[in-house]
């Protein structure tokens, strides 16, 4: 069994309550780090545990706070980006749900080690009932002076809000979430200036994802140190992968970071292996924008190694032979998948959710989305192909937010991995008019057979 | 005050210069092209990408290069930044790309739509675009919409590059009426639930736009660009916010249409209010100072003798001279 952190007390009776959360040891962080430590102290503990962002780039918590702009004299705020949209993840709703109290003691010691007087959780739209288990656990909170004026009998104080979004997908993007919560449209802002200058009604703020902000609690009471021998070289600690798709056991895993894939995959404490025993065609590692990879490189590296869930051993080879962890959205693709089909299908999702502010994402997405269509439905031809990577190549990098850049990363990972499925596609409209048209005959790529 | 090399060009600017400014003070074929970005309109920039360029080295201090390209129009300089625009291919690329883009859904209508002749977005295809369009889908296509009485919207041909709305954000009064609804390439410029606009200053979204999305009902359809006369003319607007010079577009004697004056990187010098734009078509309104200079370059200039004064003096002062040397036998 690997270690649990985060979800340690998931299975424990009443963990929603601040009564149970509290005899399993909860809050304990936050009276120590409030009556104990200095806030700069909190913040050097996560730094030495190395503990990073958890929503999907992956940088450095510790770092990203000391960027805070303690020099301006506007108040600092602390958001949490709880705006879980990412298509295959689902592991922050499962922690919020389960122990609501974890997001709350990490929102208490995280503000205290940023400074901030108020705190913001922004919760997506479509996580409405969660919404109401957060404000119950807050209001739990506030009766036990937990929040409110005089935290622990201090002269620290703290309100936390929760705000629900309208259910878009780029209101996960920091600064996209400030402007929705100034009450504006979710578009992304021009960076710089960056949040930890200007920010939420440009003041100093940080924005941190639910599962980094639950971590902080833990590392306070462990010791940032201790912490830091959980996992391997930099990807140090636990993280919550969820895993769905074509798998046995679909659901919310923690993980010690550098569990080798084959382990995650097949393992009966994790996923326990492909359904019905078919064979494994694809992977996504870190949510639907990262790139996607074929069978022969998702348990080995290009160069033979053991591919591990870190956020190195996964980008191993760039993108031409790795991906990335990302938000840890796990989705296993059986021989049965289509590979066209599904990239049709993200490409759809990022059509549908681009913000329309900067062009080659507005244009560009709509584009992919309809020529991938005519190659899914037997439409296609040879150099649409070829058109699909030039203008993935065209969006990346020159868009405003990394919107772009998640649009087009599946795109043109797909074809780069399995540009013979996209040719066969083209060349036998007849045998795709099924859209089930793998199930009975999975394709036999070229590249798998002979690796 | 910055050094900062673009193209080569040694610039040297105040702090906080951006990027694309320090191209200008310069001027020439270092100036990166701008969609979106309006000097005088604050928070424009940053959404249409064509004025992306390399920074090759970021600073003195910190010689390293950005990872991306970044937009110029949104960019501050840093003494010792040296930056590639049209010298870098992976630039010329990414613009051309940018192009494409922008014409995917434009419906180029380019020879009924009064913009033709002075968009930019014509000029930035003509400059940057490919020959042939690689899109084969079907274009969107919008119901045209009327922004109060005398604005025109025909959303088909927008790029929301997002002028129009900080105009009634900051230069039209009366709050915020205008904006963007939808999202995606679904969004659209509407001033909420068609509430028609009645600012003093709503005309000057025409001036801003950069393409033929928002025309002069009181001029649509009226003559091609090229076959009017752009002249200078000023006159006393009561208005206490109006300059009152402005640029009339004549045929004949006849003033089709009134506009602010446009500088070379086709932004008006200062903002001119409805009643000049709208009202005052009458030759009789107005002081006519002379002909607008219009770049060579341009295709208003074809039909256009900035110089006539110069050029019949060149006649006299030549005839004279040969009847001169006539009688001198």
């Amino acid at each position: 069994m690997g270690r649990k952190i985060l979800l340690e007390h998931e299975n424990v009776p009443g963990i929603e309550t601040l009564e149970v959360y509290r005899k399993m040891g909860g809050y304990r962080a936050a009276e120590k780090a409030i009556k104990s430590m200095a806030p700069d102290d909190v913040t050097e503990e996560v730094k030495k545990a190395g503990l990073r962002g958890r929503g999907g780039a992956g940088f450095p918590a510790g770092m990203k706070w000391s960027f805070i702009d303690k020099k301006s004299d506007k108040p600092r705020y602390l958001v949490c980006n709880a705006d879980e949209s990412e298509p295959g993840t689902f592991k922050d709703r499962y922690l919020m749900e389960k122990i609501p109290h974890a997001l709350v003691e990490g929102m208490i010691v995280s503000s205290y080690a940023l400074g901030a007087k108020t705190s913001y959780i922004y919760i997506r739209g479509e996580y409405f009932y969660v919404l109401r288990i957060l404000e119950k656990a807050i209001a739990e909170a506030y009766e036990a002076g937990l929040l409110g004026k005089n935290i622990f009998g201090t002269d620290y104080s703290l309100d936390l809000y929760v705000q629900i979004g309208g259910g878009a997908y780029i209101c996960g993007e920091e600064t996209a979430l400030l402007e929705s919560l100034e009450g504006k449209r979710g578009n992304p802002r021009m960076k710089p200036p960056f949040p930890a200058i200007s920010g939420l009604y440009a003041s100093p703020t940080v924005v941190n994802n639910v599962e980094t902000i639950a971590a902080v609690p833990h590392i306070v009471n462990m010791s940032g140190d201790e912490y830091a021998k959980i996992g391997i070289e930099r990807s140090t600690g636990t993280k919550l992968i969820s895993a769905s798709g074509h798998i046995n056991k679909p659901g919310v895993y923690e993980i010690e970071l550098g569990l080798p894939v084959e382990e995650f995959i097949y393992s009966d404490e994790y996923c326990g292996g492909i359904k019905d025993g078919r064979k494994l065609k694809a992977m996504i590692a870190g949510g639907s924008s990262v790139p996607i990879l074929p069978a022969h490189l998702i348990t080995k590296t290009a160069n033979g190694d053991a591919r591990l869930m870190t956020y190195e051993s996964l980008s191993d080879g760039g993108f031409a032979s790795g991906t990335m962890l990302g938000s840890g959205g796990f989705i296993i693709m059986d021989e049965t998948a289509c590979i066209v089909r599904h990239t049709w299908t993200l490409a759809r999702f990022y059509h549908h959710e681009s913000c329309g502010q900067c062009s080659p994402c507005r244009e560009g997405t709509g584009w992919m989305e309809k020529v991938l269509h005519r190659i899914e439905h037997g439409h296609g031809t040879m150099k649409d192909i070829d058109l699909l990577v030039d203008i993935s190549k065209k969006i990346e990098g020159n868009t405003i937010c990394p919107l772009g850049d998640a649009a087009a990363w599946p795109v043109a990972s797909a074809i780069r991995h399995f540009r013979e499925e996209f040719e066969y596609h083209v060349l036998n409209p007849e045998k795709i008019k099924d859209p089930k048209h793998f199930e009975k005959e999975p394709f036999v790529s070229s590249v798998t057979q002979n690796a | 005050m910055a050094k900062v090399t673009i193209d080569g060009v040694e610039i040297e600017v105040p702090d906080g210069t951006t990027i694309l400014n320090a191209a200008r003070s310069a001027g020439g074929d270092i100036v990166p092209p701008a969609m979106c970005y309006y000097s005088k309109l604050e928070g424009s920039g940053g959404k249409c990408r064509t004025c992306l360029v390399k920074v090759t080295q970021g600073s003195t201090n910190d010689p390293r290069p950005m990872p991306k390209l970044v937009p110029s129009c949104r960019t501050n300089v840093m003494d010792g930044m040296v930056v590639e625009n049209i010298t870098s291919p992976q630039v010329l690329e990414a613009r051309k790309g940018v192009v494409e883009f922008l014409l995917i859904n434009h419906p180029l209508d380019c020879p009924i739509c009064d913009q033709a002749g002075e968009c930019d977005l014509q000029n930035l295809g003509f400059k940057h675009g490919a020959v042939n369009t690689r899109f084969e889908e079907e274009r969107r296509t919008y119901e045209k919409i009327d922004i109060g009485d005398k604005i025109k919207l025909h959303m088909d041909r927008c790029i929301l590059c997002y002028r129009c709305t900080f105009v009634a954000d900051q230069v039209a009064e009366g709050g915020r009426c205008h904006g963007v609804i939808n999202r995606g390439d679904h969004a659209e410029i509407s001033t909420y639930i068609e509430k028609a606009i009645d600012s003093d200053f709503s005309g000057n979204m025409i001036d801003v736009c950069p393409v033929g999305a928002l025309t002069d009902k009181t001029a649509r359809f009226g003559s091609r660009v090229w076959f009017t006369k752009p002249m200078d003319a000023h006159r006393d607007c009561d208005h206490p916010k109006c300059s009152g010079k402005v640029v009339v577009w004549e045929k004949g004697d006849e003033i089709l249409r009134v506009t602010g004056r446009k500088d070379q990187y086709n932004e008006v010098e200062s903002f001119i209010c409805n009643t000049c734009r709208f009202e005052k078509k009458k030759t009789s309104d107005w002081v006519i100072e002379g002909p607008r200079h219009i770049d060579r370059k341009s295709v208003v200039s074809l039909n256009h003798y900035e110089h006539l004064k110069d050029i019949k003096e060149d006649i006299l002062k030549y005839q004279k001279q040969i009847s001169e040397n006539l009688n001198k036998g």
